[in-house]
């Protein structure tokens, strides 16, 4: 029975999605094109909307208002069963009484496929489990179960594969390499991939295109580069990786850069870089783009004199340091181990310089700490 | 090393104080059964093989394996009776229950805690004033009566009551609770994201009851069976109550037996042969269910 809608292709349209709960917009109007045979990632904290809007693309939940299309298909009334749409689900969610065989082929022989047999073994080598085939899902490992689970979603080779969450319940070692394989997977079978997570190191390793959720809305899309060199708001800069933001306001212009006073210090920041309306801003430097010096010793670029070290973590690749600026603020520093020099010590005087083009600027009536306080583990 | 072996011997010897628990914890149960179980039913074998002596109600142990032979024989129709109105009323009970857990389980919302009371409510009344409360609901001053006469489905010379299907109404609605709850626990364990998962996977939500949710609540199904069809099978009171002479079950023969005609042996041999039907029927079953292989 493949009618029209359970065999559409192209791009995934969502048209002012919303749904809400009582006076909670959990998904605000959310308009997206995630286009054909990408992996697509949805990031953002607990309660962002992204499992909400997951779940009304897989036809798990009415959306309040809004348009879901895949291609030329307008799927928003479909049942779950008549998309084109698979799912990973979080914990797997394997049929217990059927074995891994007999799971896998489900989709296939739901649609009436005759002969699942090639189909299931072909997709069992794809996931390296070919022995498996009569086993119980129960008799499986998690990270066994978890190949299981994508492989009985792509056997059935949808318009558009949802993953939610799927890494979730594997230990870090296990879910680093899952990454690597899902990836794999994906440019194996050319599928659309739409991947809910709220690890932005996960998000970053697969995607090849990022949209930050937050509160129901994406605070910005674009390639994991894009997003983690040239944040737009307060938020994406916290959320992904660590950012020190200090509050300034552009006094002057110089040729592509502003120049910002950042209490009586003068420092630049490229204007492409610069997303504010005024002329308060958010002056932003990633800690590892910092390079920490004993007073008097001199390098191009911005700087910061005057600060002084409160705490020193060394962790092998790099040691962080945590530096108090003459006006009360810690900012982190990351310095890699790489110049055979010993780190420097609490209490030291140091002078801080950086590369101006590194260095962004964003709106400064938002609240500095947005995305950082959020705990990313907390489900 | 000291320390380590020190460690070592207060590990072990916790062990050994460790693996007597077990058995203190099993104590009492195995005393209370095997003084009100097994010393029972050696009881009830012996007296089985026993003929009747010199005095009134006075017996005397001759070995005399034919009185099982004789009460086969002797009671066939009843065995057999009692064995068809079990089985449909389990059935019935089982086409009552299934919606009724599936509903409590998964769409009854803040209403569950509620509904579960409810469907343990009748035991807090007694359960022959119960099945004589069914007689005066299917007799002719009742309502469903009544209902059938206007509906011309009946005239004032048929009856409800001291019928089979009176007795088969009695027994499916005595051990309701016994289907319910098992069938609920089932059906609640299943994660819903299995439910999902196969929506998700093309089948509508009747394949998806047929593929996913029976199976899965086959254990309860089976527990809800069993759970109705032994008592039903050996229950006497509903055939009294409910019933006319030519729906004596074989639970009603036995107490006869037992308690009016007072035929000792033949009571026995009967209560001992519905039991070993029983437990065969009960071993067959859970293996045509295949239990096992669910969890």
């Amino acid at each position: 029975m493949p009618d029209a809608s359970t065999s559409a292709k192209g791009d995934l349209k969502l048209s002012n999605l919303t749904k809400s709960y009582g006076d909670f917009k959990a998904v605000d109007d959310l308009t997206l094109t995630i286009p054909e045979g990408s992996f697509f990632a949805l990031l953002g904290p607990s309660g962002c909307g992204k499992t909400t809007t997951l779940r009304m693309i897989a036809g798990l939940e009415e959306p309040t208002s809004g348009k879901i299309s895949i291609g030329a298909t307008d799927i928003t009334d479909k049942r779950p069963y008549q998309r084109p749409v698979n799912t990973v689900f979080q914990n797997y969610a394997l049929f217990p009484h059927l074995t891994i065989f007999e799971n896998i082929a489900f989709g296939l022989r739901r649609r009436g496929v005759k002969d699942v047999k090639e189909q299931v073994e072909k997709v069992l080598n794809l996931v390296e489990l070919p022995h498996l085939a009569d086993r119980k899902p129960t008799q499986l490992s998690g990270g066994q179960q978890q190949r299981i689970a994508v492989a009985r979603a792509i056997v059935n080779r949808p318009a558009l594969l949802l993953l939610d969450e799927p890494l979730g319940a594997l230990d870090l070692k296990l879910r680093r390499q899952m990454q690597i394989e899902l990836k794999w997977i994906q440019t194996e079978v050319g599928l659309t991939f739409v991947h809910v997570t709220h690890d932005q190191e996960e998000a970053m390793t697969m995607a090849d295109t990022i949209a930050v959720m937050n509160e129901g809305r994406i605070e910005q899309m674009g390639s994991p580069a894009e997003l983690y060199d040239n944040p737009k708001t307060a938020f994406v800069a916290n959320f992904l990786g660590q950012s020190n933001l200090i509050q300034g306001n552009i006094v002057d212009s110089d040729g592509d850069y502003h120049v910002v006073d950042l209490y009586g210090q003068k420092t630049k920041v490229l204007k492409n870089r610069t997303h504010s309306r005024n002329n308060s801003v958010l002056y932003a430097i990633r800690p590892e783009k910092l390079r920490i010096d004993t007073e008097n010793h001199t390098r191009p670029g911005n700087r910061f004199t005057g600060g002084h070290i409160v705490d020193v973590s060394y962790i092998g690749v790099s040691t962080q340091y945590q530096v108090e600026l003459p006006w009360g603020q810690e900012i982190m520093v990351f310095e890699q181990n790489d110049d055979g020099i010993p780190p420097l010590d609490k209490g030291d005087e140091v002078t801080l310089s950086w590369e101006p083009s590194f260095s962004f600027a964003l709106d400064g009536a938002q609240d500095a700490n947005a995305g950082s306080e959020v705990n990313p583990e907390a489900e | 090393m000291a320390v380590i072996a020190r460690a070592k011997d207060a590990s072990t010897s916790e062990l050994k104080k460790k693996s007597l628990v077990p058995y203190f914890l099993l104590a009492p149960g195995l005393i209370w059964l095997s003084l009100f179980f097994v010393a029972p039913i050696i009881t009830l074998v012996g007296t089985a093989t026993k003929t009747p002596g010199a005095g009134i109600g006075e017996f005397v142990q001759t070995y005399r394996w034919a009185n099982y032979w004789d009460a086969i024989t002797g009671s066939a129709g009843q065995f057999g009776r009692s064995f068809l109105y079990a089985t449909i009323a389990t059935l019935i009970a089982l086409a009552i229950a299934y919606p009724l857990a599936y509903g409590i389980a998964f769409k009854s919302g803040k209403y569950k805690n509620i509904l579960l009371v409810l469907v343990v409510a009748p035991f807090f009344c007694s359960f022959i004033l119960r099945t004589i409360a069914w007689k005066q609901i299917l007799g002719q001053n009742g309502p469903v009566f009544r209902l059938l006469l206007d509906l011309h489905l009946a005239t004032p010379m048929t009856h409800l009551t001291a019928s089979p299907s009176a007795v088969i109404i009695g027994l499916a609605y005595n051990f309701l609770p016994f289907m319910t709850l098992p069938l609920y626990g089932s059906l609640e364990r299943i994660d819903p994201r299995v439910l999902e998962a196969s929506g998700d996977l093309y089948a509508n939500a009747f394949t998806t009851f047929r593929r996913v949710t029976v199976p899965l609540s086959m254990p309860g199904v089976v527990a809800g069976t069993l759970l109705t069809f032994i008592p039903a099978a050996g229950d006497y009171v509903n055939a009294e109550i409910l019933g006319n002479p030519s729906t004596k079950m074989i639970g009603n023969v036995i107490n006869a037996q037992f308690l009016n005609t007072q035929d000792y042996p033949l009571a026995a041999s009967l209560s001992f042969i519905l039991m070993i039907i029983i437990s065969v029927l009960v071993m067959v079953y859970i293996r045509k269910a295949g239990t096992e292989e669910l969890v």
